[in-house]
């Protein structure tokens, strides 16, 4: 596998820009060819691929969103026929529906190739131990940085997201120089170390590469403090698996979007205008290098803005702003993303819950604690004291089951609940 | 080096070209593949000016080409080896070279035209052999060799092949290939439009697909031969059952 993508951070913006045009055509007329949802939808907009002369003519083209992907589950946005499909990699919609997304073989070598840029940007060397505690399960996160750091030649270990305090001494005994990891999860690892004695001058830790949930600056600079290294933040749209959109240099002066495979817009989170250049609003990406699953015009949620100025690292390549929320309702506790709906949705399956809650999220040290206040029928309410224990843990069982999340449920009397309140209160980052 | 942007190219009413855009940098050889009829000889010709019928933008180092008659983008440094050769055939070797130079021909320039007709000569030994050859006569690879050559002499900085292998044995076919890499390696920059696919892609640096006058794929030529699809449709290793249809 060549490594030939990195040349293009250099480029100049015409040359660049005229690498997006040919890209970003090819990519229309496949996706038109291949995809009934997007002929169908540009169809009915009266448009053909051939109209797109020009990379501000993208705007004429129709918004897809993760509803787009959850409506055409399972094959539908697939470009190619699955047997030139490599890989399959899930994840979920805004009300828990399942998502999967196909990668191509060069779909794959386009993954790595991203992953090790973003390694690179961060200093990573091939000299470096490189330790992975991200899913390599169905969301294949760590995957993708796996090999990436492997198409580096670092050394790496494939750690995956469990236990902390076992991933502590494999970072201690193996030499660990880099980490990636959720914000999350390298706040437990402090934790771990303060639990288990492992001083600072056991590890070699040298960066760590934060990807997956945002994260407030006290985080990192509580990280870089307690573990002496330097943080890297890496961006994709939450809870879409792929290679990363963005990430920053060593200047941390924002994330560089990788523009020889994606294309920002940023629009009006209400009327999906395109605004000018240095507006914030919510970020738009179009893949232009993706074979399988081609993404047009995809809303990712999430707010941000673009910078065109130059970066002192040398990349030419546009930074956007690290994203300062969502224009939906999704939560990220702990690195796990889920939507409020979802909840009432599981409340409605259990017998003697009702579909009215609260959550409130706040920070207990370095975990994000979830209570979850929820309204129980009057028949359970008044009963005995075993079957109001049992409900509770069918609760806390039944969400940690389907979202992955734990929560601490607290019942409370019917009608307790104002439903003209907003039924989620985060206290994190305040 | 060559930018195209968004061409259009028309045959009377028939729009063989949907808006093309790709690009070849200095130093360069790029492949263009796509079956019959797709629309590569047309790019090609409306490169060199031979289609006039166009719109949109073809930029050669930086100036617009676009409307410029077929002489003056080969004196721009632009030089096509047609499909076919389309060589003199009834005149001699030697006559077709000199005509390749034509545009530059004066007296003033005579040394210079005879160092280039060294050059090919050196590059194809067999023509010099067979100078005084009517061009008809010469067998399939030796004209195609002719036609290489023929478009040398107009020294170009950037040189349009068109099926170069067309009709030929696998082993001239390898010849010419080779000559292909001489010429990149002494500074042409190389645009190969192909339907033998594999060898296109095995001396190019990257490719592009054409289907029905549009641009499908695009990529370097390790990832385009990584390509099922592109595999199954131009490099002949077809399916014979299908196993399983989204």
């Amino acid at each position: 596998m060549s490594f030939e993508s990195l040349q293009f951070e250099k480029f100049s913006r015409d040359r660049l820009e005229q690498l997006q045009l040919e890209r970003l055509q090819a990519t229309l007329n496949r996706a038109y060819r291949s995809v009934a949802f997007y002929q169908k939808a540009f169809d009915e907009m009266g448009i053909i691929p051939e109209d797109i002369d020009s990379l501000s003519k993208l705007s004429k083209l129709p918004f897809t969103s993760r509803q787009t992907l959850v409506d055409n589950y399972p094959y539908g946005m697939f470009a190619v026929p699955l047997r030139e499909v490599v890989r399959l990699h899930c994840t979920t919609g805004p009300k828990g529906q399942p998502i999967v997304i196909g990668y191509t073989k060069n779909d794959i070598d386009h993954w790595a190739q991203i992953s090790a840029r973003v390694l690179k940007a961060a200093g990573v060397e091939k000299e470096d131990v490189v330790q992975i505690c991200l899913d390599y399960g169905l969301f294949g996160e760590g995957l993708g940085f796996h090999y990436g750091a492997e198409l580096i030649g670092a050394s790496v270990i494939p750690g995956s997201d469990g236990d902390p305090k076992r991933q502590l001494l494999i970072m201690r005994d193996y030499r660990s120089t880099i980490l990636l990891s959720n914000p999350s999860f390298a706040l437990k690892l402090l934790a771990a170390m303060k639990e288990s004695k492992i001083g600072l001058a056991s590890l070699q830790l040298r960066g760590i590469i934060f990807t997956g949930e945002p994260f407030s600056e006290e985080t990192r600079v509580r990280v870089e403090e307690e573990l002496q290294v330097k943080v890297i933040n890496s961006y994709s749209p939450l809870e879409l698996p792929g290679p990363k959109v963005a990430t920053e240099c060593e200047k941390r002066c924002g994330l560089h979007i990788f523009e020889d495979q994606f294309i920002p817009e940023i629009v009006n989170p209400q009327t999906g205008e395109v605004l000018p250049p240095g507006e914030e609003g919510e970020l738009v990406i179009t893949t232009v290098a993706k074979e399988a699953f081609p993404l047009i015009r995809y809303r990712t949620g999430d707010l941000t803005s673009l910078d065109f100025s130059p970066c002192e690292c040398g990349r030419n390549l546009i930074r956007m702003q690290n994203p300062k929320g969502r224009t939906d309702d999704m939560i990220v506790v702990n690195g796990v993303g889920f939507f409020p709906a979802q909840i009432r949705q599981i409340l409605v399956q259990i017998e003697g819950a009702e579909p009215n809650f609260r959550l409130i999220i706040d920070r207990e040290g370095t975990q994000d604690v979830v209570e979850l206040m929820v309204e129980v029928s009057e028949s359970i309410f008044f009963d005995e004291m075993k079957k109001f224990h049992e409900l509770k843990e069918n609760i806390e069982e039944a969400i940690h089951q389907t979202l992955g999340i734990n929560v601490r449920v607290k019942l409370v009397e019917k009608r307790s609940l104002s439903t003209a309140e907003k039924p989620v209160i985060d206290k994190r980052f305040k | 080096m060559l930018r195209i942007r968004n061409l259009r190219g028309f045959y009377g009413n028939l729009q063989a070209l949907k808006g093309v855009s790709l690009h070849v940098e200095k130093g360069e050889i790029v492949t263009l593949i796509g079956a019959n009829g797709s629309g590569k000889s047309t790019l090609l010709n409306s490169i060199s000016g031979i289609v006039s019928s166009k719109k949109g933008e073809i930029l050669f180092e930086g100036k617009d080409i676009t409307d410029f008659p077929p002489q003056r983008i080969v004196k721009e440094g632009i030089s096509l080896v047609p499909e076919g050769r389309q060589l003199f055939s009834s005149l001699s070797v030697m006559d077709n070279l000199l005509l390749g130079a034509y545009q530059r021909f004066s007296i003033k320039k005579k040394a210079e035209i005879e160092g280039d007709l060294e050059r090919v000569f050196r590059i194809f030994p067999v023509l010099k052999e067979r100078k005084k050859q009517i061009a008809g006569t010469l067998s399939g690879g030796e004209q195609q060799m002719l036609a290489i050559a023929r478009s040398l002499m107009s020294r170009p900085k950037l040189l349009l092949l068109d099926e170069p292998s067309m009709g030929l044995a696998p082993k001239i076919v390898q010849e010419i290939f080779e000559v292909i890499l001489t010429l990149r390696k002494e500074g042409t920059t190389i645009f190969l439009v192909e339907q033998n696919a594999q060898k296109a892609l095995e001396i190019a640096d990257r490719g592009y697909v054409i289907e029905t006058g549009k641009i499908v794929f695009e990529g370097v030529s390790e990832e385009l031969l990584g390509n099922k699809e592109i595999i199954r449709a131009y490099l002949g290793k077809g399916y014979k059952k299908k196993i399983w249809e989204k």
